[in-house]
Order: C-alpha cells, then sequence, then structure tokens
C-alpha cells in the first residue's frame, strides 16, 4: 500500500496576525512559520496506517524553498520521502492546487490520499474535495476514525458532521480529509530528526506536471481587519448580571 | 438576466433553516433563481420552499439519495445547474455545502468563494471571506463564468417569505460515479435547539475540569436560558463526552445568536470568530486579564462553579 499526504506550510497558527500597513499583505515580518495543523493530524494518520500495513508514506508540499523546513519536521515524523513542487503560495488558489496535487498523485498512485480538512491561513476547506471530484475518486471529509480492509479494498470513515457522526466506506483508491480527533500528532524524536536530513525531498516545477493553465480562478483583491467589537462592562455581581440582561439587552 | 441556483440542506425529509441564508445571498446578487433539493422523499421539502419566489423548485428524488453521499450529490446538483445555465450556485456552508459544493465547483469549471460573509459587488463578482480564523477579511473575485458560493449562514438574514407559487420539477440524474457507500449516521440527541439556530447559546471552555464536570455544569445553565451548548476547541479536543460538532469557532461552527454567554473560556482568536457577531456576549471567568472581556458586553469576573447556581435561579425567576 502507499499513503500520500498533503502537508502545508502556514503562520504559525498561535501567532497573533495583522496586515501591514497598507493593508496589502499579512504582516510576516515577524512570525514564525509551522505545518498546518490538520494536516499533521493527516500525517499522523498516514503513518499509523503505514505501521499496520506496511504502506509507504509519501508527503507532498506545494510551497517554496522556505516550506524545507515544515518537510524535514514531516519526515522527522515518520514520512518515507518527500515531493516539494516549487511554487509561492501566492500564486495559488484552492482550484489550481488541488489540479498540481492531483497530477502528484497520478504519478504516485496511492492507495489513499490523505489531507487536512482545511489550512489554518486560507481557511478555504476545499482542495481535498476539488482533487476527488478532478480524479473521480470517493471522499471522505473531516474524519474523526480511519479503519482499513484490505482484502475488501475499503476504508471506513467516521465524519464528524452537523448534527452527528456520519461512518462511509469508500472504495480505495480515495481522498480523506482530517479533523483534529482523528488522533493525537507524535512529536519526532531526536534519532528520527536525525534521520530525517537523510530522507529525499523531490523537488519539481509546475510545468514539469504538465500544467500549463496557472491562472486562479479565485482571486484575493484586498484585506481588511475585522470589525472591532468593543469591551463592555465588568458587573460586580449575578444580580447586576441579570439586571443588565433584561432591562438593558432585553435579551431575557 | 443573472441565473442563480441555490442548493436547499435538508436532513431525513427536513428542510434545514440554513438554506434561508442561502436565498438571502441569491436575492442580493438579484436576477432570477431556481432552488434545487436532493434526498428521498423530498416532498416536504418542496412544499417548505414554496414561496420565497424561486422560478422552480428542481427535486432530486430517489433511492440513491437516500443518504448524503459527496458523489451522487453532485451528480444531482450539477444536473440541475446545467439545465438551468446557472451562473451562481449558492449553498449553506455547514458541513454538507462544505463537502460537496467544491466538487460542484470543480465539475461545472467553476471558482469556489468559500463561507462567504457578505456580497460586495454582483456586477464585479466580489464577495467577502474570512481568513485567518476571522484575523482577516478578504475581498475575493471570481475569475470563472460560473461561481460556486458557500454562504456562512451567521452572516445573512433568513429570508422571509415573497409570496408566489414556484413549479415543481422532479430531475434525473446519475450516482456521479459513486464509490461510496452509506453505512451508519450516529445521531447526536439533544432536545435543545440546534446550535446555529438557537436564539441563546451557552459555551463552556477548560475551565470547567472535565467533561463529566462539563455537562453537570451546562446543562442548568442551558436549561435555563433555553439555550444550545456549544464549547470549545480545547474542550472537544480534551474530553470525549463533548462532540466535535458542538464545537464553536472557525474550525467549528459559527453562530450569531442574540445572547452568547462564554462560562471559562478564556478567549482565544480561533474561538472568537465563531462567536464575536452574537448581538449580546457575557462572559464568565475568574481571570480578569481573559481576553473573551474584550469582546464582552457584560463580563463577571468569578468561579463559574461558584457564581452558576444563583444565575440558573434568578434567570429562572426573570424568565418566569
Amino acid at each position: 500500500m502507499k499513503v500520500l499526504v498533503a502537508f502545508k506550510r502556514v503562520i504559525d497558527p498561535d501567532a497573533r496576525i495583522k496586515l501591514t500597513a497598507d493593508k496589502s499583505a499579512v504582516d510576516e515580518s515577524s512570525v514564525e512559520y509551522k505545518a498546518n495543523p490538520f494536516c499533521e493530524n493527516a500525517l499522523e494518520e498516514a503513518i499509523r496506517i503505514g505501521d499496520d500495513h506496511d504502506a509507504e508514506v509519501v508527503l507532498v508540499t506545494l510551497g517554496s524553498e522556505d516550506s524545507t523546513q515544515q518537510i524535514r519536521a514531516g519526515l522527522a515524523m515518520g514520512a518515507a520521502r518527500a515531493i516539494r513542487v516549487d511554487i509561492e503560495d501566492k500564486a495559488l488558489d484552492s482550484d489550481l492546487a488541488a489540479r498540481i496535487l492531483a497530477e502528484i498523485w497520478k504519478r504516485e498512485k496511492p492507495d489513499i490520499f490523505l489531507f487536512g480538512k482545511q489550512a489554518i491561513d486560507g481557511d478555504n476547506n476545499q482542495t481535498p474535495q476539488l482533487v476527488a471530484e478532478y480524479l473521480g475518486l470517493p471522499q471522505a471529509c473531516f474524519a474523526s476514525k480511519v479503519e482499513i480492509d484490505e482484502d475488501a479494498g475499503e476504508v471506513t470513515v467516521t465524519r464528524e458532521v452537523d448534527g452527528g457522526l456520519e461512518t462511509i466506506a469508500l472504495k480505495m483508491p480515495a481522498i480523506i480529509s482530517a479533523d483534529l480527533r482523528l488522533n493525537t500528532p507524535r512529536y519526532a524524536k531526536l534519532p528520527d530528526i536525525m534521520k530525517a536530513k537523510r530522507k529525499t525531498i523531490e523537488e519539481l516545477e509546475v510545468d514539469e506536471l504538465g500544467i500549463t493553465d496557472l491562472g486562479m480562478k479565485i482571486e484575493v483583491i484586498s484585506l481588511e481587519d475585522p470589525p472591532k467589537r468593543t469591551a463592555g462592562v465588568i458587573v460586580a455581581s449575578v444580580d447586576e448580571l441579570v439586571s443588565k440582561l433584561k432591562n438593558e439587552a432585553r435579551v431575557l | 438576466m443573472t441565473k442563480i441556483l441555490v442548493v436547499a440542506e435538508q436532513q431525513a425529509g427536513q428542510l434545514k433553516r440554513s438554506t434561508l441564508a442561502a436565498i438571502t445571498l441569491a436575492r442580493q446578487i438579484g436576477g432570477a433563481f431556481d432552488i434545487v433539493a436532493v434526498g428521498e422523499g423530498l416532498g416536504a421539502v418542496a412544499d417548505g420552499l414554496q414561496g420565497y419566489g424561486a422560478d422552480t423548485i428542481f427535486t432530486v428524488d430517489g433511492a440513491a439519495y437516500a443518504n448524503y453521499l459527496a458523489q451522487p450529490y453532485k451528480a444531482a446538483i450539477v444536473a440541475a445547474a446545467t439545465e438551468t445555465g446557472a451562473e451562481y450556485v449558492i449553498a449553506p456552508a455547514g458541513t454538507f455545502g462544505k463537502d460537496v459544493m467544491p466538487r460542484v465547483a470543480a465539475a461545472l469549471g467553476a471558482g469556489m468563494v468559500a463561507d462567504c460573509t457578505a456580497l460586495v459587488d454582483a456586477a464585479a463578482k466580489t464577495f467577502k471571506r474570512p481568513m485567518y480564523a476571522g484575523n482577516v477579511l478578504a475581498t475575493v473575485r471570481s475569475n470563472t463564468a460560473k461561481t460556486v458560493i458557500s454562504v456562512r449562514v451567521a452572516d445573512f438574514d433568513s429570508a422571509e417569505k415573497s409570496g408566489g407559487t414556484s413549479a415543481v420539477k422532479a430531475l434525473t440524474a446519475g450516482d456521479g460515479g459513486n464509490g461510496a457507500r452509506f453505512v451508519d449516521f450516529d445521531i447526536t440527541e439533544s432536545e435543545r435547539p440546534e446550535l446555529t439556530e438557537a436564539d441563546v447559546v451557552v459555551s463552556g471552555g477548560r475551565g470547567l475540569k472535565d467533561g463529566e464536570t462539563f455537562w453537570k455544569t451546562m446543562n442548568p445553565v442551558a436549561d435555563a436560558f433555553g439555550a444550545a451548548i456549544g464549547a470549545t476547541r480545547a474542550v472537544v479536543d480534551a474530553w470525549e463526552e463533548v462532540p466535535n460538532d458542538m464545537q464553536v469557532g472557525q474550525t467549528g461552527k459559527v453562530v450569531a445568536p442574540k445572547l452568547y454567554i462564554a462560562i471559562a473560556i478564556s478567549g482565544a482568536i480561533q474561538h472568537l470568530a465563531g462567536m464575536k457577531n452574537s448581538k449580546t456576549i457575557v462572559a464568565i471567568n475568574k481571570d480578569p486579564d481573559a481576553p473573551i472581556f474584550q469582546v464582552a458586553d457584560y463580563g463577571l469576573v468569578a468561579d463559574a462553579f461558584k457564581v452558576l447556581p444563583d444565575l440558573v435561579e434568578k434567570v429562572k425567576q426573570a424568565r418566569a
């Protein structure tokens, strides 16, 4: 078996996000970068599948050379090798990312292609579904449990959806996106970090994948700060709170 | 004239109110709109969609659609979009819309605006949507002839009925090359209002100690207010007793009730993104420096365990 994992470098999810003075971009002057948390859930699941089913785990990143640090971290977690398609994040929308990743799928032919459900920068929650449609494959998004039946060629996935938990079975090859309760991503151990330095990162250009249309279907044209909410009053007691809710806010 | 297709959201043959937010955006864009509903046994859903001004209500009804699966539902929505030549296909951005609409976009060669919070300019095809957990508001432009949109339900009013009768037309569609099979749906049993539709939401954070204490503490408060119960990402992540579909925040649900009560919640940016459009916000937290107080209309600096029994009693009296 083979499992492919999409792995994205993002601004530290705990960083305080602010715009540059001219509001043209997010101020990246003093922020750190990390792997997208949902991608770490995806990679953790891939490694577990790798252990249980003797599967090769391959990591793929779309990004500039700056992504190498996060790729190495992913290799230290346990991926066998990595592919980096050299393209700036700014040049990608979800659709172009999906078209590129679909080409990587065609080169690698994995049984399972795992993603994080969304990247915490763009928050689009689209790429796994787009890849699934471009490849005509079944999908299970927002996974909280993944079980593989190799003999049946099926993967059973429990999905966290509005109103409950849905379980579906997909014929492999299949596309899965990870939600946060799927697992707890491991920390890489020092020997694995050392080992990861010797693992292969294959670098590819977009045109090597036969993609000529680099147009974006959805383009960000401006950014702004969200409307600020101002702090109200601190009340001294439960009685004062109930009185305010009843007489001032009129919500009781 | 602009042609729009609204995708109705239904569960077990019941129309979901979230659909009305999608109709509101369709009306704002202007032009003519149709609605498509997909499922099995759609009579009540089609009836419920009458009176909103749609030209046609398309139903794609059959056993293949008894349970939601991405590929058959995608095929059904694409069939309706192809029938009408819709330039916009709009659905509410619940887990249903998030799951199926990107596939619809790919099938139609359309760009998709996810989690749209506002229309900017219909002629320029520009829309607002949040990024970075709601810390940045982006204006995005669709560069494609057809555009798919998922709407953030909390940011749009529910459409009111405008009168008139829509034609109902049954459509057939294939299974979209389906490679998935439904196994089971484990419904979260609750007599409380649905989180995204409730007038009052009470949410609890990690300050509530553990999963069992969470429920013991939150249930009486929710009963007193007639509220839905929400939780932070940290809570659903740490305590198995609290399901993930209760998560309020950028990676969970976005709510905008009349009253939001945050109990023992510090106010991580991730969480604020999911609730800061609420009309009135109350925060109860023993840490006076908790960021939640910066967005709260009314703050009470106190140990939740100590003040909640009193609050429950006083609210019951006030609402009696």
